[in-house]
């Protein structure tokens, strides 16, 4: 297997019978619970009815008129936890849950496959002349973009990336989702006018101001940045790198060696890594441990990841930190670590892990990757001149609204940690939201939502 | 072990299974397989003038993931020669001497043609006849089939031929393309006829392609109507065998068929007054081997009984089919919800409200949040609708309410009025 295998998408699409198989299970339930436990709404009985009666183009509009990154959220969605989480068929009386990620892909796939390049599967209203500024192209602003696309606004997104997609195109790993998931969803939006300005950063290529003047509403939804400084010493030795760059790189650059036979240490235990993780594994890397302060109970990756990473051969290590990087010639060589204790409970309920005297011991080395959380982008609030708690804008509940009139900000940009990591799914709710608001504030009418 | 073994019209049967006169028992080498995977007996595809088939024949509909719930041919009877028949019979009679063979006929409505080949049929020695006034197509437009099969004084008429060169007994099976098929089935006993059986196929067209815009099955551009069969006909065929079983002016055995697919539906029939079992459209969809769990099935299911014989079964259920007239007005059910094994689907709640009494409340249960299905009992008018939809078994129960009044039907409402 070469190293570009090891990063095809894992999961298997279903195969054509078994897709109308498990779709004819559904009980096309009456005000179901799947779509009250999805962020945005899908209509799911609906489009797995239409699976049943061959109506795929049909399907794929119900999910992709909620959802317009329904491709992408068929595969990276914690399903599990959401709608299929909520399906009845759970129940004991029942059987089990209807695989609705899946079918959800079944049908978007078929849409995908089955579209002309460059024609949009939806209409946009006629132009009504009012211009909207978005800065950051990940699933939040996309989202918002498609949404006021269609209501006739003239929508611009500006991204500092030569790409749009956000993490969908940078963070998530490819054998996660493929890279022409996420193209096709942007070449959906794109096909309804949306523009994009590429590799342009607000507040440095394109000052706050100037977005304000030229535009009559300003959604932020630029995402956090990298992973923070551990601040231990060692920090800049070659071999240290942030977990998100990292996987970025597996995803914008060939693909190479140089973690083959290599020993690696992940610190963090949340969705990103596992992601570094397995993409190390997936480099060829000889032994790949999961460092983390606190135990299984607090980790905040989702249990299929913990499985999928288990599978993969990584190792967990639990009640450790780290206190030292060690090197040799600017190069790791090793990581000191000492032990840990949980003590009282945090304000998320988790108890607080405290370090255990005299228990630091070292292991041998040669990568170590941060995934301790993302940075805040502070930059962009101070642009704005926005009220925020902690690096996190204050918004408007339901609206999305900052401080500032004019100015929304959704997606990760305003993510408050919760006991969830941060979601797709809920990035592209925020954006259909603030789409809404800004709809209604700039028309003074209440839409249908 | 309970006795499968049955005795009808006068003909003996290791069980109560037969093959229906159709594709499968159309030559020695099906019937022999047949036999020996064990089925009981066969109908033997009905003979006659040599005929010509078309291509193709066959066309299907499938529902929610099953596979063939109706069927449907526009194929005619036995298109090979009749010396092929008959030799071919009498080798597999000899062969299997415990087993039913019957055979089954069609010809033209004339006294010579009916002697001659039942004559050279009975030669052959086989057990029984069975005469075919039922295929709704192709012979049926050279007046034979249910052109005959709908006409009551021709089915007499030609039983009665039948029966006069007849030394084995003689089966009349009934087309169900009629409007009342006891007006046929006396006419057969008027004849003469030893036992009638039903159904043969039910007219039909079973789709149009939505491509090329043909009808299904189709035949160089064209396609006719054809006989349908098969699970969704099962109602159709048990409610005439129930009419004919319950009718004084038949007191004929019948032969029950019609989308007979595993022994609870062959338990149906006998309950309602079939004393022998035919079956085809299974046999097509899954091959011979089905019968094995069918002979299993009803095994287990008299054991359970405590009955000792198949033969129990037959026409215990007749008297409980009545007419709406006799029905009794005042007997009440309602609906009740057991919400320790109910999902949460809603499909009773929305049934309900969109197509019924609108009798089924959303109740949020106080303590644990979680929202309860109520049925009002004083609104449901006891349809049995939700019961229906509902996905999981036994949730939702008809119960029956107890009312002071003694019991009434409309008849006895409308002989009070005289
Ligand atoms: C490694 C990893 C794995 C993940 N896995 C999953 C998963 O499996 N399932 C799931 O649901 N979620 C997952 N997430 C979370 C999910 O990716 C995010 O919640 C989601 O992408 C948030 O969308 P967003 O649009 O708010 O931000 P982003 O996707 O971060 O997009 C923000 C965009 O704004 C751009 N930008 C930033 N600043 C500026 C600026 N000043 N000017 C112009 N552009 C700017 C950025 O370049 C970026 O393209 C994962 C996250 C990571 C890091
Ligand atoms: C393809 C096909 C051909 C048939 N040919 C005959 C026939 O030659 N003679 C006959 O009496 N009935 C014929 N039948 C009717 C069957 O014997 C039987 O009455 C009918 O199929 C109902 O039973 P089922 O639902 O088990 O199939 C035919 C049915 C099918 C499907
Ligand atoms: S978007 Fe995500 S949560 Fe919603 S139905 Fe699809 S897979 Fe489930
Ligand atoms: S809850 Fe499950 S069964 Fe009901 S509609 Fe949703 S997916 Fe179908
Ligand atoms: S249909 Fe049955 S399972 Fe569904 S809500 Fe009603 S009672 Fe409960």
């Amino acid at each position: 297997m070469s190293l570009q295998d090891n990063f095809k998408e894992v999961v298997p699409a279903l195969k054509p019978k078994e897709a109308v198989d498990e779709a004819n299970r559904c009980l096309f339930c009456y005000d179901a619970p799947c779509v009250q436990a999805c962020p945005t709404g899908i209509n799911i009985p609906s489009f797995i009815k239409k699976i049943t009666t061959d109506n795929l183009l049909g399907s794929a509009l119900t999910i992709l008129d909620s959802n317009p990154l329904g491709a992408s959220c068929a595969r990276v969605c914690p399903t599990s936890e959401l709608c299929e989480g909520a399906c009845v068929l759970n129940g004991p009386a029942a059987s089990k849950a209807i695989q609705i990620g899946l079918l959800q892909r079944h049908a978007t796939d078929w849409a995908m496959e089955n579209t002309k390049p460059n024609t949009a599967l939806f209409k946009t209203a006629d132009p009504n002349g009012k211009k909207i500024a978005i800065v950051g192209a990940g699933p939040a602003g996309l989202s918002a973009a498609r949404d006021l696309a269609r209501l006739g606004y003239l929508v611009t997104v500006y991204e500092a990336k030569p790409r749009a997609g956000g993490l969908n195109a940078y963070g998530i790993v490819s054998f996660r989702l493929p890279e022409d998931v996420v193209a096709w969803e942007v070449e959906q939006i794109e096909a309804l006018g949306v523009q994009f300005c590429f590799e342009t950063k607000i507040g440095e290529d394109v000052s706050a101001q100037d977005l304000l003047d030229n535009h009559d509403s300003v959604i932020l939804a630029a995402g956090m940045g990298y992973v923070p400084a551990l601040n231990i010493e060692g920090e800049d030795l070659q071999g240290v790198l942030d977990a998100v760059q990292f996987v970025e790189d597996t995803k914008t650059k060939p693909l190479t060696n140089h973690l083959l036979g290599k020993k690696v240490a992940v610190i963090g235990a949340g969705n990103t890594a596992i992601d570094a993780a397995t993409c190390s594994t997936r480099l060829g890397a000889d032994n790949v441990k999961i460092l983390y302060r606190r135990t299984v109970a607090e980790m905040t990756a989702y249990e299929f990841e913990y499985e999928f990473a288990k599978n993969d051969g990584v190792e967990f290590r639990w009640l450790v930190a780290p206190t030292r990087i060690l090197g040799e010639n600017g190069r790791v060589t090793g990581l000191q670590l000492i032990r840990m204790e949980l003590g009282e409970p945090d304000e998320r309920g988790r108890r607080r892990p405290r370090e255990v005297a005299g228990s630091e011991f070292t292991l041998e080395l040669d990568f170590v990757i941060k995934a301790i959380g993302q940075t805040r982008q502070t930059h962009l609030i101070d642009a704005f001149q926005l009220q925020h708690e902690h690096g996190i804008p204050l918004v408007e509940s339901g609206t999305y609204r900052t401080s500032q009139p004019n100015v929304f900000a959704i997606g990760d940009f305003i993510f408050k940690t919760g006991k969830t990591d941060a979601m797709v799914v809920t990035a592209v709710q925020q954006g259909k939201d603030a789409a809404v608001a800004v709809h209604t504030q700039l028309t003074s009418q209440k839409v249908q939502s | 072990m309970a006795d499968l073994r049955i005795k009808f019209a006068g003909i003996e049967s290791p069980n109560p299974f037969w093959l229906a006169s159709a594709p499968p028992t159309n030559s020695g080498y099906q019937v022999q397989r047949a036999f020996e995977a064990g089925w009981g007996g066969v109908v033997w595809k009905t003979l006659g003038e040599p005929v010509l088939n078309v291509s193709s024949r066959y066309a299907a509909i499938h529902r929610g993931g099953q596979r063939v719930l109706g069927f449907n041919n526009i194929e005619l009877i036995s298109d090979r020669p009749l010396e092929d028949n008959l030799r071919e019979i009498a080798e597999t009679k000899k062969r299997f001497p415990h087993n039913t063979l019957i055979v089954s006929l069609m010809v033209q409505p004339k006294r010579e043609a009916w002697h001659e080949i039942v004559k050279a049929v009975e030669a052959v020695g086989v057990d029984g006849l069975e005469l075919n006034f039922g295929c709704p197509h192709g012979m049926a437009e050279r007046g034979m089939g249910s052109a005959s099969g709908q006409q009551p004084d021709m089915v007499r008429q030609q039983t009665e031929w039948v029966k006069e060169v007849a030394q084995t007994p003689v089966i009349v099976k009934l087309t169900p393309n009629i409007t009342d098929i006891r007006f046929t089935a006396r006419a057969a006993r008027q004849g003469g006829a030893d036992a009638v059986s039903m159904i043969n196929t039910i007219n039909s067209l079973m789709g149009v392609d939505l491509d090329s815009w043909l009808p299904y099955p189709h035949v160089d551009g064209k396609g006719a109507h054809g006989g349908y069969c098969g699970p969704a006909v099962k109602p159709i065929a048990l409610n005439m065998v129930a009419e004919c079983a319950r009718d004084s002016r038949i007191a004929l055995p019948i032969s029950g068929m019609g989308g007979i697919s595993n022994w609870q539906d062959a338990v149906e029939f006998l309950l309602m007054g079939a004393g022998s079992l035919q079956v085809c459209t299974a046999a097509m969809h899954h091959g011979f081997r089905i019968v094995e769990d069918m002979k299993d099935g009803l095994n287990h299911y008299l054991d359970q009984k405590g009955l000792p014989s198949v033969m129990d079964l037959v026409g215990k259920s007749v008297a409980t089919y009545s007419d709406w007239g006799d029905l009794n007005l005042n007997y009440k059910v309602v609906a009740r919800i057991n919400n320790d094994t109910c999902i949460n689907c809603n499909k009773c709640y929305i049934s309900c409200e969109d197509t019924s009494h609108q009798c089924i409340d959303r109740v949020r249960e106080p303590d644990t949040g979680r929202e309860l299905l109520v049925v009002r009992e004083d609104d449901c008018v006891g349809c049995n609708l939700c019961s229906i939809v509902c996905p999981v078994d036994g949730t939702i129960q008809m119960v029956e309410i107890p009312t002071e009044k003694q019991p009434q039907s409309w008849n006895q409402l409308q002989s009070g009025v005289k």
